[in-house]
C-alpha cells in the first residue's frame, strides 16, 4: 500500500522538479521578463486537485528550495507560495467546477497576489526591480494556464498521480 | 454555483488549514528577518543549495553539450587558423610579459624607496559560468566553484578585459555572483589619468554604468579609463572597470551626469577569473629585497 502511495506521489514530485528546472533555465534577454511562475502554477494545480496531500506545507518547502536556488531572502518565495496554496485550497471546490475560461480568470489574481507578495517583501528588504518583472510573469502565466492545465490533467489521469 | 460555507460537514474542508498557514507565514517572516539581518542561516542555505546542485548541472548540460559539439566539429582548416592566431597572440603576450617582470621589479624597488607597501600579483583561479538564470530581479550569475575550492563572499571576478562583479553567496559547489551592472552594486574607482576617486554604480542595463557623485567641475572626460581604487577593500586596486561614455555637466545641479561603458563584456563571458587577494602582512617583507 505504501509503495503504491509513493508511486502515485512520484509523478507530482517530478512535475515540481521540471518546474524548478524551467525556472532556472536561461532565456534570451527579452523573454526573460515574461518567464511564467511555473512553480506557482504547479502549486495552484495540485492544491486544487488534491488539497489533502499537496497544500500549504508542500508549497512552503518548494518555496524554500526556490529561495535558495535564486538567492533571494530565505522565506520570501516560501511565504508567497504558501499564500498561493492557501487561497487555492480555500476555494478548490469552486475552482474545480469552473469552466476553463473562468478558471483562467481566477488564476490571474492568484498569480498577481503571488507577485505582489514577492514585491512587497522586496520593497521591505530594499531590493528594487523594474515594473515589467512584476507584470510579465503574471501575464504569461495566465496566458499559458490553459495549456499547462491540459498537460497536467492529461498526465494526472494517465499516471493516476496524486494521493 | 457552489457556496463555500464554513460548516464542519463540508467535504472540501481541510482540517486546521488556517492554523497551518499562519504558522508557516510566521516561520517565513522569522526566517526573512534573520536572513536579512545577519548570516546565521548560511549553513542552512548551503545545505539546501547542495541539494539544488544536480538540477543546476542538468540545466547547464545542454549549453555545455552545444559548446562541446561546436568544438569537436570544427574543421581542420579552422583549427589551423585558430592555432596560428593563438601562436601570434602568445608571442605578443610573452614579449609584454618580459617587460612586465622587469617593470614589476622596478615598481617594488621604487615603492620600497617610498616606504609604501608593495603590490604583489594577485592569486587567481579560473571559474566557469554556469548557464543558469538566478534571480530575475537582479544582474547575477552562477559560477561552477564554491567554498570547497576556497571561494569566499565578496571575492572579485574579472574577465580578460575588466572587472565583472563579486561573489555574493558562496555555496558549497556553486556560488552566486553579482554583476557590476546590478542596481545594488557600487564600486570605488579612480580615473586612471589623474587619480580622481569616485564611485561607479550599476544601472540595471548590462552595457551602462553611472557615476552619480562626480562634481560639476571635476576633471573627467569622455574616454577616460576607470580602474578599481582598492578603497572598498573588496576589490584589489588597478583593474580596469569601465570607460567614460558621456559627461553632461548640469549648471544648477551639484553633480554632473556621467555614464560609463563596462570594459568587461558582461553579457557574453563564459569563463572568468576569481581573484584571491594576497594577505597583507608578508608583503612588506617581500618588498625589502
Amino acid at each position: 500500500m505504501i509503495r503504491d502511495r509513493a508511486s502515485r506521489r512520484l509523478p507530482v514530485i517530478l512535475t515540481f522538479i521540471v518546474g524548478l528546472t524551467l525556472t532556472i533555465m536561461p532565456l534570451p534577454g527579452g523573454i526573460d521578463a515574461f518567464r511564467p511562475d511555473w512553480l506557482a502554477m504547479l502549486v495552484i494545480f495540485w492544491a486544487m486537485q488534491l488539497p489533502r496531500t499537496w497544500s500549504v506545507g508542500t508549497a512552503w518547502i518548494i518555496g524554500i528550495v526556490l529561495d535558495v536556488s535564486q538567492g533571494t531572502l530565505l522565506g520570501q518565495h516560501a511565504l508567497a507560495l504558501c499564500c498561493v496554496a492557501f487561497i487555492t485550497v480555500r476555494f478548490h471546490l469552486l475552482m474545480r467546477v469552473f469552466p476553463i475560461t473562468q478558471l483562467t480568470a481566477t488564476v490571474f489574481p492568484i498569480l498577481a497576489t503571488y507577485q505582489f507578495l514577492l514585491f512587497w517583501v522586496n520593497g521591505v528588504a530594499g531590493v528594487s526591480a523594474p515594473l515589467i518583472a512584476y507584470w510579465g510573469p503574471v501575464i504569461s502565466g495566465t496566458l499559458l494556464w490553459p495549456i499547462v492545465m491540459a498537460i497536467l490533467t492529461g498526465m494526472r489521469y494517465r499516471t493516476r498521480a496524486g494521493d | 454555483m457552489v457556496a463555500s460555507r464554513e460548516s464542519s460537514n463540508n467535504p472540501g474542508r481541510i482540517p486546521a488549514l488556517g492554523l497551518r498557514v499562519l504558522g508557516l507565514i510566521f516561520i517565513s517572516i522569522l526566517l526573512m528577518y534573520f536572513d536579512n539581518r545577519d548570516n546565521h542561516l548560511d549553513t542552512a542555505r548551503k545545505g539546501i543549495g547542495a541539494a539544488v546542485y544536480p538540477l543546476r548541472v542538468i540545466v547547464d548540460a545542454p549549453a555545455r553539450l552545444w559548446d562541446w559539439l561546436g568544438e569537436s566539429t570544427t574543421s581542420r582548416n579552422d583549427l589551423e587558423l585558430e592555432l596560428g592566431r593563438l601562436k601570434g597572440e602568445r608571442l605578443l603576450t610573452n614579449a609584454r610579459l618580459q617587460k612586465l617582470n622587469a617593470l614589476e621589479a622596478e615598481n617594488s624597488r621604487l615603492r620600497a624607496m617610498l616606504d609604501a607597501r608593495a603590490k604583489v600579483r594577485d592569486r587567481t583561479r579560473v571559474a566557469e559560468i554556469m548557464s543558469v538564470d538566478a534571480n530575475p530581479y537582479d544582474h547575477s550569475l552562477v559560477i561552477g566553484i564554491g567554498t570547497q575550492d576556497g571561494v569566499m563572499d565578496g571575492q572579485a571576478l574579472v574577465d580578460a578585459n575588466g572587472v565583472v562583479g563579486q561573489v555574493i553567496k558562496a555555496g558549497l559547489m556553486t556560488s552566486q555572483a553579482m554583476l557590476i551592472s546590478d542596481t545594488d552594486h557600487a564600486l570605488p574607482v579612480e580615473v586612471n589619468r589623474n587619480g580622481l576617486r569616485t564611485i561607479v554604480v550599476g544601472t540595471g542595463k548590462i552595457d551602462q554604468l553611472k557615476l552619480p557623485f562626480v562634481v560639476n567641475n571635476a576633471d573627467i572626460q569622455v574616454g577616460d579609463l576607470l580602474v578599481t581604487s582598492g578603497l572598498g577593500g573588496a576589490f584589489p586596486s588597478g583593474y580596469p572597470v569601465a570607460i567614460v561614455a558621456s559627461v553632461t555637466r548640469i549648471p544648477h545641479e551639484p553633480y554632473a551626469d556621467v555614464t560609463a561603458r563596462p570594459s568587461a563584456s558582461l553579457g557574453q563571458v563564459r569563463e572568468i577569473l576569481l581573484i584571491f587577494t594576497a594577505p597583507g602582512p608578508d608583503v612588506e617583507a617581500a618588498a625589502d629585497d
